[in-house]
Parts: structure tokens; sequence; C-alpha cells
């Protein structure tokens, strides 16, 4: 607790009204149209003319681009357009980057002068058919000079690497060591270190559908208009509408329905301004969707590739003082949002527990591999299975119980203050774990556990890991990093405007806010409902595009549900504002003499005397003569509800500030057993207790536990892009890119514990991210507790067959 | 030069239908772009994940990795079919009831390969169906609260077909 930065925190809530909507399982109100399969996703909107575009991807990992040959493409009948990345160069500027320097690592929507991993798109064909455009893609010729290439990020910062930019000089894009707090301090004064090096390899989101875009451009205004299922939030539209040398003006990327996300659809602008080239380049309604090739090799969204040495100071008696990391990360050729990840990172480095000090060190390898972008976690999921991964050592090294080492390390009071600056709201930590010992039916699979061991020769694990999850992420992180940073800002915001109709019907638009399989319809439909004690299925909710939106962010960093609340509710004050006026004078008595209740105003004392929202709302759209000359026709409003709690962080970087402050808890007590002889893990039991604050629609969250566990489960066990060393894409399809089916993801027992957050409207934490922020490390812990008795110890993911064989063989068991 | 067709004659969800296609056109690209139904959406384009999955005279199938001209004279049956007269199928009911769906992606696979398990076995355990819909992949949902809506339904159905037995 060495941050000294508290202040700027909002005014603390009253959370005792009885809530009606919120905290109920409604049925979700996007289902009934995906059920019918009329889901209108990105793909659902070919129309007969419009056009399809097919891109090229290089099959070297590292190549200079000599030469192209396009006539026999061009010639095919059907074809429109072929467009070389050299020339989409002069079509389209750079992808702008968050990286840290955009202009020595360049980023363009087609590899202009070499390749920099295998996949990366070269060229694109525009046809009247996928299946003629993928027909002229065989007629193209390109000669390539490949170039050695480099897929392991320590070999990558060595010297003599090749380099990946060269205008870089280094494959190292980022280096800094920041401590927060008295790392020398704790150390000395500690009894023992704890040391080890741990790999997470990467994996990513891979929803179902991949990434799409349709565009027309119409000369005769010179404006865009994209379709896509990723989104580019309202707020940096202008990156988009660079790239594409158009004024924001004149770009509306519009939301469509997306068949699933984690983060891989983030700012994934690529194929929209693929699609936008290609529109404006044949003057043709063209779309650009991936296949699954292009989205697993092409995507720009592979998740964190990290090495870590790690130290952590101990007393004797299992108190944990300070903790030194040191990671390098590999993010592959280009590296879109900076070390943002580590920033997710720094939000709960210490996870639950009382460490004083933090020495965090990173370094950002550039590979050829291609590059990392989002998903679910962020980064932060991977530093939860890193400390965890700590804990446990520590409790075997010291002989202590993996259960009481956490419990005695908890933080208790709070607000608390992590020696990084954020803050940690609110939670119970103890509450949570023992909720899930209960659940998980700990006792009893501990004296399984035995009894299988000695009676059966079966080895089973159980995994206790205690973790954090934070949720509504400021600007901030994207530049902490840097003491002269290019873009500094502070905006985070999220909008949305309610429209009550003549009929008293209520509309939400939401902006920059797209449907990826989470549920903010029913998120606003609920939180309208209990605002204006309507039903949530009268609520209309519409997304709105980006041309003319007010500042949103959009989802990402588990943010939607409680930005979304902080907006509705802000827009809910000013239209009961105005709807109490109204009333008021309708009634004839003055506004302070009236309540709100059942859906309209009524009068202190005299219930009887009342006028529902939607007889105020008739009169307001209809009668303006019946009010005074200043009341204006109609009843709306809209609100740009800024992020609650942001502070900024100190010039010398010894404190972030605040910038992750809804931090949720959650344990897992996963129960698996371990088959030596083929290193096959299946899972025996299963619980997950989360504390996600207040829950809106507890059956929607648990939807996000199970779902985001089951991806847990892929990291941890199954899921690897795995590039060869020359560079080589060994999992470029599902058949060797391993998702979990319903044999592979048990039943899980789910608990809910909730401690209202303290600064957001209804108490509400993001948990949209939860399972998969915590069942890797809970995996992990869980195998190295079945093999502990053999003196073997995972400390790599995924933990595939071969692997766990691997590391049987090298402790000296045959396997 | 205009591209090779067949003829092909096929019914779906009960419309008959004939068709001009090229001999390489897949199914799916059929269905959704010929006859303007598109439910059935396209995954991973290699049989893998069963998003694309409908049922050719009852059996699933993957219509990524079929061709329209294989489906000559077959019966097929897409998520359209499922609802009648305004009401949805029990599936598709406890579907939404149970929150078997998120994003809504693999919906339609899923759907029709459940009506394929329960038409094979009205009342299986959720082992039984855990097990059968491992041919399709979900991202989001971790298949528990699917398994739960496959279990409901064919509890309705069941409880549907008694009430309608002499």
């Amino acid at each position: 607790m060495t941050a000294t930065n508290r202040t700027g925190a909002p005014p603390v809530r009253d959370h005792s009204a009885k809530r009606r909507w919120v905290g109920q399982s409604i049925r979700r109100v996007e289902d009934p149209k995906f059920l019918l399969g009329r889901g209108g996703y990105i793909a659902d909107r070919v129309t007969p003319d419009t056009l399809h575009a097919a891109v090229l991807r290089s099959p070297h990992p590292h190549a200079r681009i000599v030469r192209f040959e396009t006539a026999a493409a061009l010639a095919l009948p059907g074809v429109h357009a072929v467009i070389t990345g050299a020339e989409a160069a002069q079509l389209c500027d750079p992808m702008p980057d968050f990286g840290p320097d955009p202009a020595r690592h360049t980023w363009r929507c087609l590899a202009a002068e070499k390749v920099r991993y295998v996949g990366e798109g070269v060229a694109v064909v525009v046809a009247d058919s996928r299946y003629l455009a993928e027909d002229a893609l065989e007629l193209i010729e390109v000669e390539y000079e490949p170039l050695p290439a480099v897929t392991d990020p320590e070999r990558a910062l060595a010297p003599g690497s090749p380099l990946v930019h060269e205008a870089l000089e280094s494959n190292c894009a980022y280096e800094r060591s920041f401590d927060f707090g008295d790392v020398e301090r704790d150390f000395a004064e500690a009894d023992v270190v704890i040391r080890d090096r741990l790999r997470w390899h990467r994996s990513g989101g891979q929803p179902l559908e991949t990434v799409g875009a349709i565009a027309e451009y119409d000369p005769g205004t010179g404006s865009f208009t994209i379709d896509t299922n990723t989104l580019s939030f309202t707020s940096y539209l202008f990156m988009a509408a660079a790239t594409l040398k158009v004024p924001v003006n004149r770009l509306d990327i519009r939301p469509v329905p997306a068949g699933g996300s984690f983060g891989s659809k983030l700012f994934a602008n690529k194929p929209a301004v693929i699609a936008g080239m290609c529109a404006r380049k044949t003057g043709r309604r063209v779309a650009y969707l991936e296949d699954r090739i292009d989205n697993i090799s092409n995507c720009d969204h592979h998740g964190s590739d990290r090495v870590y040495d790690v130290e952590l100071a101990m007393m004797r008696d299992g108190t944990m003082r300070g903790l030194s990391i040191d990671v390098i990360d590999d993010y592959g050729a280009y590296i879109q949002f900076g070390v943002g990840h580590h920033g997710n990172a720094l939000a709960q480095v210490v996870g639950p527990y009382t460490i004083g000090s933090v020495r965090y060190r990173v370094r950002a390898a550039l590979t050829n591999k291609n590059q990392q972008g989002a998903y679910r976690g962020f980064g932060s999921e991977v530093n939860n299975w890193m400390l965890e991964q700590m804990v446990d050592k520590a409790a075997r090294e010291l002989g202590l119980d993996p259960v009481a080492i956490r419990r005695m390390n908890f933080i208790r009071d709070f607000p608390y203050f992590i020696p990084t600056g954020n803050v940690y709201d609110s939670g119970d930590y103890e509450r949570v774990l023992d909720h899930a010992l209960d659940l998980g039916d700990y006792a009893h699979w501990r004296d399984e556990q035995r009894r299988l061991r000695e009676q059966e020769g079966r080895y089973v694990g159980i995994g206790v890991i205690t973790a954090q999850e934070r949720s509504v992420f400021s600007a901030t992180e994207f530049w902490f990093w840097f003491d002269e940073p290019g873009a500094p800002v502070t905006s985070t915001p999220e909008s949305v405007s309610l429209k009550v109709d003549a009929t008293g019907g209520i509309t939400a638009v939401l902006y920059s806010c797209a449907f990826w399989g989470n549920s903010p319809e029913t998120m606003v439909a609920q939180l309208v409902a209990e605002e204006f004690d309507c039903s949530p299925y009268d609520v209309s909710v519409v997304y709105h595009g980006s041309r003319d939106g007010l500042p949103a962010t959009g989802p990402g960093g588990s943010r939607t549900t409680v930005m979304l609340a902080g907006a509705v509710e802000g827009a809910a004050v000013k239209i009961k504002d105005k709807a109490r006026r109204a009333a008021a004078h309708l009634l004839e008595i003055t506004p302070g003499d009236l309540e709100w209740a059942d859906g309209g105003f009524r009068v202190r004392g005299d219930p009887e005397r009342k006028k529902t929202l939607g007889e105020i709302a008739i009169m307001l759209h209809l009668f303006k003569h019946s009010f005074p000359e200043d009341v204006e026709s109609g009843l709306d409003a809209s609100k740009v509800f800024d992020h609650p709690y942001t502070t900024m962080p100190s010039a010398d970087r010894k404190d972030l500030g605040v910038f992750y402050p809804f931090v949720g808890h959650a344990c897992h007590v996963p129960v698996v057993e371990v088959d030596i002889e083929t290193g096959a893990v299946t899972f025996l039991h299963y619980a997950a207790v989360h504390d996600c604050g207040t829950l809106v629609n507890p059956r929607s969250l648990a939807g996000h536990i199970v779902g985001g566990t089951a991806q847990g489960i892929g990291t941890a066990l199954y899921e690897e892009f795995v590039y060869d060393e020359d560079g080589q894409l060994l999992s470029s399809s599902f058949m060797d890119y391993l998702i979990p089916t319903a044999m592979e993801v048990p039943e899980l027992i789910i608990g809910h514990v909730e401690t209202p957050s303290p600064y957001t409207p209804h108490g509400i934490k993001g948990g949209g991210e939860g399972g998969r922020m915590m069942a890797p490390a809970a995996i992990n812990a869980a195998v190295n507790d079945a093999l502990a008795p053999l003196g073997v110890r995972l400390t790599e993911l995924p933990m595939t067959p071969e692997r766990i064989l691997a590391a049987l063989r090298a402790a000296g068991h045959a396997g | 030069m205009a591209p090779e067709t067949r003829t092909i004659s096929l019914t779906v969800n009960g419309q008959p239908h004939v068709a001009q296609v090229e001999p390489r056109r897949l199914l799916v690209d059929f269905l959704r772009e010929d006859l303007g139904l598109p439910g059935t959406h396209i995954g991973c384009e290699h049989g893998v994940c069963g998003t694309c999955t409908v049922l050719l005279n009852g059996a699933s199938i993957r219509s990524c990795i079929i061709l329209a001209v294989q489906a000559d004279g077959a019966d097929i049956s897409t998520v359209e079919g499922l609802a009648q007269g305004g009401e949805m199928h029990p599936l598709q009911d406890e579907f939404s009831e149970k929150q078997g769906l998120q994003c809504g992606y693999c919906t339609p696979g899923m759907l029709m390969r459940a009506c394929e398990i329960l038409a094979e076995n009205p009342d299986p355990s959720p082992g039984q169906v855990r097990e059968a819909i491992a041919s399709n992949l979900c991202r989001c949902t971790g298949y528990q609260f699917i398994t739960e809506a496959v279990i409901s339904a064919a509890a309705r159905m069941r409880a549907t077909k008694e009430e309608a037995a002499p």
C-alpha cells in the first residue's frame, strides 16, 4: 500500500433501493431472431449485386516482395479488380496503432514491400463471387525473396536476430522496468525468495463467425458506408478514416451482430478498410468476409505469448512481501495496442493479496507471427495464472496449505490501493473462497484424492485459485508506459439516448456498441425497465452507426454493462426531470410534491392523483400548447457517461493512478485426473464462484462464466497457434487448433457472491471475461496437485498430452 | 463463357425447388444465397465445427463440405423450417429459456443436430446429449445450458407426443 494518489474517488452510492428487474434472470431479448435463423450477421447482408473480395496470403514468414504478375487474374471473366500491396499503399495510408513507435513498425492493410508472417495479405481480388475471386487468387504470381525468420521471442531479442522491422533496428519494440513500492527492502527482509520460469503460449478468441465487412462508396458525396461485425470506437473513428483517407464525417461504420468476438473483433479495422478500398476502386458494393484460415493466420488478434521469470519474496510463515516480474511478450510482427495488455496485468498484479511492492520489467519482442490483439482477459488472465502458480509453489516450498496461504494474505479493507496505484473498490475474498470450497466439496475430494491414489494408483488433483477480475478500463493504461506519450488521452466514455414516444414506448440508442454475443440489449432493457417500471420486453434497442454518433468506446475490458448502466441512469434522470415538470403542470402542483412510483409521477400523500409516463409522453409530444412556452415538444434525452473513476499517473510512474477500479474476484476449484500413461486430463468436478458486484442477469453471467471457463480449458489444455522454427503456422485450421467440445468441458457448479461496488450504478462490476481469467490458473494448479507425488510440475500452457508426458519423462517417469 | 451448370430438384423445409447450379457450388451457399435462407451459417469451411449443419433426409450433414448437386433429390431441413405457424419449436423455446445461446451463430446448426438427436432418442441423459452435441462447436456457452435446453425440450416433446397419442 504505497500509492498515495487517493483523490478523485467518486461519491459512494446508496444501493439500498429495492430493485425489480436488475437481478432477474429474464430471457434475453436478443434471442428470438437468432433462434429463427434471422440473426442478420454480416454474411447475411450480401445482396445479389455485392462483389466479393478474397485476399492472397503470404506463404512465407519473412520475405521481400520482388514482383507481382496479375494480368492473368485480371483477365478472368467476372474479376473486377486486383489490388496488390504496393497499390494498396497508394490507396490507403498505414493502419494507425497504439504501438511505441508507429513510424518505425508500420502496419498496412496489405503488406507493401515485405511480408512478416505466414498469412499476411499481399493482394486482394474483387470478383462477382467468392468462387471467382479465389480462382483469380490462384492466377496471381508473386516472386518473393525469402529472408530468415524468427519465431522465438528470446532469440528475437538476442543480437544478430533477423529484424522484423529494419527501421526499428531491433526486435525489442518496448522495454521498461517499473518499481512500485520498496521492492529492495521487501526482498532484503524476506526469509525466502520463490523463483520460477513460466511459459504461456498463444491462443485466440476464434469465434465461430470470422470478421467481415461490406462497404459502399458514394462518389457523389465522397462517403463510405461500411457494415461490419467489428467495432471502430466512435471516439477513435478517425483511425479507420485516416487509413481510408476520408474525413471522419464521411465514414459511417455500422455495427451488425457478431457471431462471437471474445475481444477478437475489437478494433479489427483491417477487413473494413480492405472492403472500403475495394468498394472505392470498383464503384461497387464489396464484401470482404474472412475465411477460417484468414481468421486464424491474419486476424491481428492472437493472444498473449509470454515468457516469465518471477520472484516472490516470502516470510517463512507464509506472508507475501514483494513480487518481481520479468516478462518477455512475443507480440508478433506488429504491435497495434502497444503493451496495453500489461496495463491489464498491472491493474491487478498482486491479485487478492497484500503484497507490498512490485517490480515489473516488460520487454515487447517482435517476431514473424501474426500480431497480438485482444482475447478475453487482455493479458490480465496471464498475470492471474503466473501469480497463482507462484503462490502454489511458495506453499509447496514452505510446506503450507495452498488454501491457508491464500487466506492469510487476503486483502480485507476496501477501497484498497495496490502498489501500482490502481484501486480495488470492494470485495469479500474469504466469502468467495468459502463458498467455492463448499460447492467444490473440497474436504470430500481431498479424501477421495488420497483414497484413489492409495487404493487405485490414480493421479487426482485439486486446484484452488483465488484471483481478480478487473473491469472498466481507463484510457491511461495505453500511454502511462511512456514519459512523453504521443497521445495521452483521458476519455473512455459511453453514451445512450433514450426516446419516449407518444405512446410511452421507450427506445434506447446505443453508440459504437455492438452485439458480440454478450447481451447488451438485455442489459439495457433491464436497466431501462428498472428506471421506468416497464417490461424489459417493451424496450426497443437500436445500435447506432458511427458517423453522427455520440462519444463511445464500445465493449472491451468488461466495461459494457457498467458503462451502459451509467448512461441509462443519466439519460433517465433527464427524462424524469422533464416528465416531472410536465406532470406537475398537468396536475397543477409543484414538481417537488411529486414522487416517481409504478411507472409515473403521483402526488405525495395522494397517490390517486398521478400521471403515467405514457400520459405525460402523449401530452409532451402532441399538445405543445398545454405547457408553458419554454417546454419543448417530445421526451428524449442523451447521456454521455464518462469513466467514473480515473486518476492521473504520477510523472515518475511510480504510481499509475486509478485505471481499472471495479475489481471483481473469483475462486475456481477444479478436480482433475491425469492419466500418466497418455497425458490426458479429465475433469471429475468443477466449482466456480464469482463476485462481480450486483448481478443484472445471473443466468447471463453464469453463461459467461461457463463459456469463459470452456475457453480457459482450451487455453490450459488444447489451444495453441503453433509456429515452427521456420515460421510456418502448423495449426491453421480447426483440425489442428483444438477448441473444446461438449466432451472436454465439464458441468460447472456455479456460485455468485455479490459485494456491490460503492461507485457504480446499482453496484455493478464487469464480469464478461471472468471464466477465462481464472480457468487456466485453476487447471494448471489441479494438474500440478495431481502430479505432485511424482515430483512433477507443469510450468507451460497449454498442457498438451505431449508436454505432460515430457514432464513425466524428465522427472524419470517412463510415461 | 457461362459456367457449366446442372439442374437439381430438391425439397427444402417442405418446399420443392428446381434450380440450375454450378457443379462446384456448395450446398451452404446454395441454401443461403440462391434460396435466401441465411439461417445456416458458415464457421470453418472444412467440416469440423458443425455450424453449417442441416438435415438431409433426416440425417445431419455439414453443408459446407457437400455440393448442392449431391443434394439432388434430397429432402433438406434447415433452421428456418423449425418454427411452425408463428410458434417456436420446443427446442428453440428451451434454448431461449435456458440461455442455450449467446451469440447465436452456432445455434441453427446446434438446433438441427438436436432435432436429429431427439429423433433417434427421445429421452437422452445429459451425458448422452453432451456426447452427441460434441459434433458441433460452440465458443460462447461452454455447452452446459445447451445440454439443459435439449433435455427440457425432450421432456416437453415427449409430453406432447403422449397427449397426442390415442
